[in-house]
């Protein structure tokens, strides 16, 4: 099944979907594209209408405007029977009474395949997900991980258009977790499979994708590569969601030279990235400053910005150490500082100078 | 280490004590009767009396013999398959409606489920009369069968209920996802994954009928249920044929009871292929 020839992967396309329940907007014009073999996350906090969004292309929900395409062909108004989408629910939604075998073998029976058929592809599909010896088990005598890739072969086995993933790996442990998701990575980019992944977890939505889309309240914030997302967001929203952040508000002063400045609100100046189209002076901006990118000005002789400040907090992450500052205007800043051998490390109370580059300094919205 | 000395105490504790001596007198306050009614089933006497003077089987010849009794036992068994067919038929549409869809007065209809079992059975008989002796339907079983179906359908639907809402709707979502129609997911998801439900439903809705008295007085005429033949018997001739009868009765229900939770197990645990 892993053949070029079994390619049966489809592109994606969600048009203008709007979704209403009773005074709830769910969806509000939402398009979307997934190529033909792409890995798209849906990130979003709960409630920001990602669910809503797989339920739409699944079939579950109908839209009240807007239509999906799999495949080039329009299914929006067909039943979730006839869209040919494989779907791993966040719970499994094994059938408990069913065998390992016959849960996976399910798909095939209701499509009619012929049952030497179905013996062989539904061995396969444990083959895949490493699970052949134990097709007689029932679904609760196994492991979490096991139920996981139970629900994936049963979701692949009858070559869909469009895998769905919702949440798949909220109930494993850390390490479980982890390895799963390599794992279904792995399988998804094996079998060339278009794949709309849900996840609330933008660690997880950074390891697994080739595109992140961000989104809240019913609409899509910014679609992009993760490294994009996570180093360019186009609103304070995303760059919030998505990993630790710094979101200053200041004021954009005449430029002189490259780099243009802008005054926070303490009175401190710093210097910003210039890419992109710098607001004219006088323009209230905000600026995302990434904790990681923020270090001891005393290391760094090439950090344009330095900003003299007091230690409020110091936690102690094993990996990196973690500060709360207070700077000029009682503003405070978060700094994650590398825990190697030659780093200082300060207490509450300490005074520092920390130092970033102009070009980690990024605006990002412009009021 | 601790962990025993814990139990040992528990073991000694007073409330434990009185909890167990308390259960063991509700267990023998339900078992009594059957203490009382076997023995005098098997009565040598010719009246009722307890401790029997002696034993015989004459009580059981004489049921077996009598082709009232045995006309009685078929209408009621007949009654109560009925009952049993119908509450279903009608129970597991409503209770998937109930659970499922969203229309107008719905927690309205939910709440007067139960109205059967709060009505006095002889009101709803006397209701019940009227009605049939208009239709024609008095002394006919199928008509007794209607009016236990109204009885037993409360029991139905709120069994039924509870175990549609404890169902996973994702499963049946899954189900059709996988192009399983909305039927085919129902028939080969929902329905095993609730026949629990649907078995302790069906031995509710057969008891109910099985044993109804108030309800058969007014409308079997005639032609009598077993219950109403019971009742005829204890008001005319007092002697032991009541208790055998009674005793089988208990049996009967008894295997009946084990075997819906045989069912109910079979259905938990599915034996691997």
């Amino acid at each position: 099944m892993a053949s070029n020839s079994d390619k049966t992967s489809g592109d994606l396309s969600v048009t203008g979907i709007h979704k209403r329940y009773g005074q709830v907007r769910a969806l509000a014009d939402v398009s979307l594209t997934v190529a033909a073999g792409e890995f798209l996350t849906i990130l979003g906090p709960s409630g920001s209408g990602k669910t809503t969004l797989l339920k739409v292309v699944a079939g579950f929900e109908t839209p009240d405007e807007g239509d999906v395409r799999v495949g080039g062909r329009d299914v929006t108004d067909l039943d979730p029977a006839q869209r040919n989408i494989g779907m791993v629910f966040q719970n499994y939604a094994l059938f408990p009474h069913l065998t390992v075998e016959r849960n996976v073998a399910f798909p095939l029976e209701m499509r009619r395949v012929p049952t030497a058929e179905i013996r062989t592809r539904v061995a396969e599909a444990l083959a895949l997900v490493e699970l052949t010896g134990f097709e007689h088990r029932l679904p609760r005598q196994l492991s979490g991980g096991q139920q996981q890739r139970v629900a994936l072969a049963r979701a692949i086995v009858f070559r869909p258009t469009l895998l769905l993933l919702d949440e798949p790996f909220g109930a494993l442990d850390r390490k479980l977790r982890e390895s799963m998701q390599l794992e279904v990575r792995r399988l998804q980019q094996r079998l060339g499979l278009t794949t709309l992944f849900i996840t609330h977890d933008q660690e997880e939505a950074l390891v697994m994708s080739d595109r992140i889309a961000v989104m809240d309240s019913g609409r899509l914030e910014q679609v992009g590569r993760p490294r994009d997302i996570y180093e360019a967001p186009q609103s304070p929203l995303v760059a919030d969601f998505v990993g630790e952040s710094n979101i200053l508000s200041g004021t954009v002063e005449a430029a002189e030279g490259a780099a243009p400045a802008v005054r926070l609100e303490g009175g401190t100046l710093i210097r910003v990235a210039a890419d992109g189209a710098v607001p004219a002076p006088g323009a209230r901006v905000r600026v995302l400053l990434r904790p990681e990118r923020l270090g001891d000005a005393g290391d760094d002789p090439g950090a344009e910005n330095r900003i003299p400040g007091t230690v409020v907090e110091s936690i102690y992450l094993g990996l990196s150490d973690k500060y709360r500052l207070r700077i000029a205007g009682g503003i405070e800043l978060l700094a994650r500082m590398g825990a190697s051998r030659t780093a200082r490390r300060y207490a509450e109370g300490d005074a520092i100078t920390v130092g970033f580059h102009a070009a980690d300094a990024r605006i990002i919205e412009v009021r | 280490m601790a962990h025993p000395t814990r139990r040992r105490r528990a073991r000694r504790d007073p409330a434990r004590i009185l909890l167990r001596a308390f259960a063991g007198l509700v267990f023998f306050f339900l078992m009594l009767p059957l203490v009382v009614v076997f023995p005098i089933s098997f009565s040598a006497g010719s009246y009722l009396r307890f401790p029997p003077p002696g034993f015989s089987l004459q009580w059981y010849e004489r049921y077996w013999n009598d082709p009232i009794w045995i006309d009685a036992t078929i209408r009621s068994l007949q009654v109560g398959v009925a009952t049993t067919v119908l509450a279903l038929a009608v129970g597991i549409p409503l209770a998937f409606g109930l659970t499922r869809a969203r229309f107008p007065l719905r927690g309205a209809i939910e709440q007067s489920i139960s109205a059967p079992m709060i009505v006095p059975h002889i009101v709803l008989s006397i209701a019940i009369y009227g009605l049939f002796s208009k239709l024609g339907l008095i002394g006919e079983w199928y008509g007794i069968a209607i009016a236990h179906t109204v009885l037993a359908l409360p029991f139905v639907v709120i069994v039924l209920v509870a175990g549609l809402r404890n169902f996973d709707l994702n499963l049946e979502l899954a189900a059709r996802g996988m192009g399983a129609s909305r039927f085919q997911a129902i028939r080969r998801v929902t329905l095993p994954m609730v026949a629990p439900s649907v078995y302790s439903a069906a031995f509710l809705a057969f008891i109910t009928s099985f044993d109804e008295l108030v309800v058969a007085m007014f409308l079997s005429g005639a032609n009598m249920t077993l219950p109403k033949k019971m009742f005829d018997n204890i008001m005319t001739e007092i002697e032991p044929t009541v208790a055998a009868v009674s005793a089988l009765k208990i049996l009967f229900i008894s295997i009946l009871l084990l075997l819906s939770l045989r069912f109910r197990k079979a259905a938990d645990t599915p034996i691997a292929h």
